[in-house]
């Protein structure tokens, strides 16, 4: 047997640069770890106090006064009325934005050539980064009038409907005025999701469906959106979590309403992000802690919507890839 | 059955092959009549019943197109009417889905133009009311205030983005898939949230500062940076990599030398996104820079101005003129965002499937 040459030593390549490379990395990437962490303690302790004096009445109570600073008129928070008005407009915008997320999302991946969907694409993009306070003022002085008279409109056939009745005729700065505005920012955020899943669809089944005679949206419907079901749930979570952390589009078209009411064409609702924002110039020491509270809570409904899209988004584009 | 398939092809001798998915000339032909007539129902609908306005037109377009193209299928099969249909839905959908953004594009640049004059840019707004004649005042501070802002806090969150980007890619460190999750759990927190933040840990010791206005959109930033680095860096081809080990290059030369020069424009493009998702944010700014009318470039101990906040004070004063200003600013900012977002097209590393 011939002796083949010695084992060549092949060095670590992992030298003592490297090492200090990768934990400098290392340390960096942990910022995003560090930062969520810090909001949630920072937001935790400047709150704890307000949670220690209200308790769970801090969420079941829809009151919010600063109180006049001595005993015959104590200060009450509580953003009951806040957290149910965030998850109405969240909510309301969601449906409105629904078809038109599956609409567009469709249009562009089978209804447009190449070079168009590029172009549109490009388009979507840059409204995706419209800023909301452009929306807000858009929303305000543009939309408002119109959307007015359309909830006047749904109100005098559909005034019947609970959710739809009005005790005062006044239609400005309602939850579905909000919705509409809401519903068109999260457009462009779950359709970059949505038509992603879309795109993967199987091209072989497809083609398949074609080959056994069906129609464009035979394939579709067949197809495509049983394959990007869960695409386009996470693409509308997503654009929950953005719709239930707006602040400014909101307070600019909502009239922010201490009591729980499930009219959402009447002038009045609530919001959490809104109230931080507008209560924040005048607030007293103990009003800013409650709305650090607000905020934690917010925190943490945003980050639960957010990790159950991001599951779920994740989860799609495994199964296609 | 012999005898039926030598009729067959005696009568078709070769069938040509079709593509259904192509759109062909003939489903041109067939839409103009849909189209002819809907318009005509629309426009009857509109002059002749309490249906008024463009709403009116246009959905009553939208109804009868949809009608029209469903009949027009129906002379193939219920099949093909279906088909059309939808397709007219979906186009619908898409359409209507557009028109409010090019309204809000028209009216912005419309109402905004109407507060332009040479001084705008120049002024500020330090010895003018925001009832004042349009002729005076403008918004060179808020201008330059964003500008500082923004630079700050790109300072902070380029870095640290690709840093991010580089240990999910280069160093694939254990925690990869966390400090993933990380980055899209972060890219949802409110941006209220991140002004809370900044406001318990900054602004309650050390007041309203443009500092604290860039912390608190760098962390709004970051994660927009960190995933379209990721994804940029993943498209550096591992030929490059091995080749740069296989000629004895450590892996912190093959990451500086080499896949992060490669990415070099990917990266000005994740930068520029970045910055595009945070110019027009409002809500950490109340909390945290405020506003000031008075043209300063200084970030520390003071508020500091900036183009949104311009917007939002205008807009809550609420006055004529102070509105027409808070259009102005809107189409400044807007074009502003439109600039970044041409530039990070131009860089042009966005990933392409």
């Amino acid at each position: 047997m011939v002796e083949g040459p010695p084992r060549r030593v092949i060095p670590n390549l992992r030298n003592a640069v490297d090492k200090r490379f990768s934990r400098i990395v290392t340390a960096g990437a942990m910022s995003t770890f560090v930062v969520l962490a810090l909001i949630a303690l920072f937001l935790l302790v400047r709150s704890a106090e307000v949670f220690k004096e209200f308790g769970i009445s801090f969420l079941t109570e829809s009151k919010w006064d600063a109180g006049s600073g001595d005993a015959s008129q104590p200060a009450v928070f509580g953003i009951a009325a806040m957290l149910v008005g965030s998850v109405i407009v969240a909510t309301m915008a969601m449906i409105l934005a629904f078809p038109f997320v599956i609409g567009v999302s469709l249009f562009l991946e089978y209804y447009v050539g190449k070079k168009i969907r590029a172009v549109l694409v490009a388009i979507l993009d840059l409204m995706a980064a419209i800023p909301s306070i452009i929306y807000g003022l858009w929303g305000y002085l543009v939309l408002m009038p119109h959307a007015a008279g359309w909830a006047s409109t749904i109100n005098k056939y559909f005034g019947w409907i609970p959710i739809f009745s009005v005790d005062v005729e006044n239609f400005d700065a309602s939850p579905f005025i909000s919705a509409l505005v809401l519903g068109m920012m999260i457009i462009p955020i779950a359709c970059s999701v949505t038509r992603e899943v879309y795109s993967r669809a199987p091209r072989d089944q497809i083609a398949a469906a074609y080959a056994l005679g069906s129609s464009r949206w035979g394939a579709i419907r067949a197809v495509v959106l049983p394959f990007g079901k869960s695409g386009l749930i996470g693409g509308m979570l997503l654009g929950l979590g953005r719709a239930l952390g707006e602040t400014i589009a909101v307070l600019l078209t909502l009239n922010l309403v201490f009591e729980v009411k499930f009219q959402v064409l009447a002038s009045a609702g609530g919001n959490v992000a809104s109230l931080i924002a507008s209560r924040f110039g005048e607030a007293t020491p103990l009003e800013s802690k409650a709305l650090m509270a607000a905020g934690l809570i917010l925190f943490i409904l945003t980050l639960t919507v957010n990790f159950g899209a991001s599951f779920i988004v994740n989860r799609s584009t495994k199964d296609a890839s | 059955m012999s005898a039926v398939i030598a009729e067959n092809s005696a009568v078709a001798a070769v069938p040509s092959p079709k593509k259904p998915w192509v759109n062909r000339r003939e489903s041109v032909r067939d839409t103009v009549p849909s189209l002819i007539i809907a318009v005509g129902v629309a426009v009857a609908s509109v002059l002749l019943t309490g249906l008024a306005g463009p709403l009116g037109f246009y959905v009553t377009f939208v109804i009868s197109f949809l009608v029209a193209s469903f009949v027009s299928g129906l002379r193939h099969d219920s099949v093909k009417a279906i088909d059309k249909a939808m397709a007219t839905l979906i186009t619908a959908g898409f359409v209507t889905a557009f028109i409010p953004w090019v309204s809000i594009l028209f009216t912005v640049f419309k109402r905004g133009a109407s507060a332009f004059y040479l001084g705008y840019f120049t002024n500020d707004m330090a010895v003018t009311s925001a009832d004042d004649d349009l002729g005076m005042g403008g918004l060179s501070h808020a201008i330059v205030g964003s500008v500082i802002i923004l630079a700050i806090a790109s300072l902070i969150a380029i870095p640290f983005g690709i840093i991010t980007a580089v240990y999910i890619t280069e160093v694939k460190g254990r925690l990869r898939g966390l400090v993933r999750v990380m980055v899209q759990s972060m890219s949802g927190v409110p941006s209220v949230v991140a002004g809370l933040f900044i406001y318990a840990v900054v602004v309650s010791k050390f007041g309203f500062s443009g500092v604290a206005g860039a912390l608190a959109l760098s962390i709004l930033m970051l994660p927009t940076v960190a995933r379209t680095a990721e994804e940029v860096l993943k498209l550096v081809p591992d030929d490059l990599r091995s080749a740069a080990y296989a000629l004895g290059a450590s892996q912190t030369a093959t990451t500086f030398r080499i896949v992060l020069p490669t990415a070099r424009s990917g990266l000005i493009t994740a930068s520029m996104l970045g910055l595009a998702r945070v110019a027009g944010e409002t809500a950490p700014l109340i909390l945290t820079a405020f506003y000031s009318a008075i043209f300063s470039l200084k970030v520390t101990g003071q508020p500091l101005a900036s183009l949104p906040m311009y917007v939002y004070q205008n807009f809550t004063t609420g006055t004529d003129t102070a509105l027409t200003r808070a259009w102005g600013g809107a189409a400044v900012l807007l074009g502003m965002i439109f600039i970044l977002f041409i530039l990070a097209r131009l860089s042009g590393g966005r990933s392409r499937r």
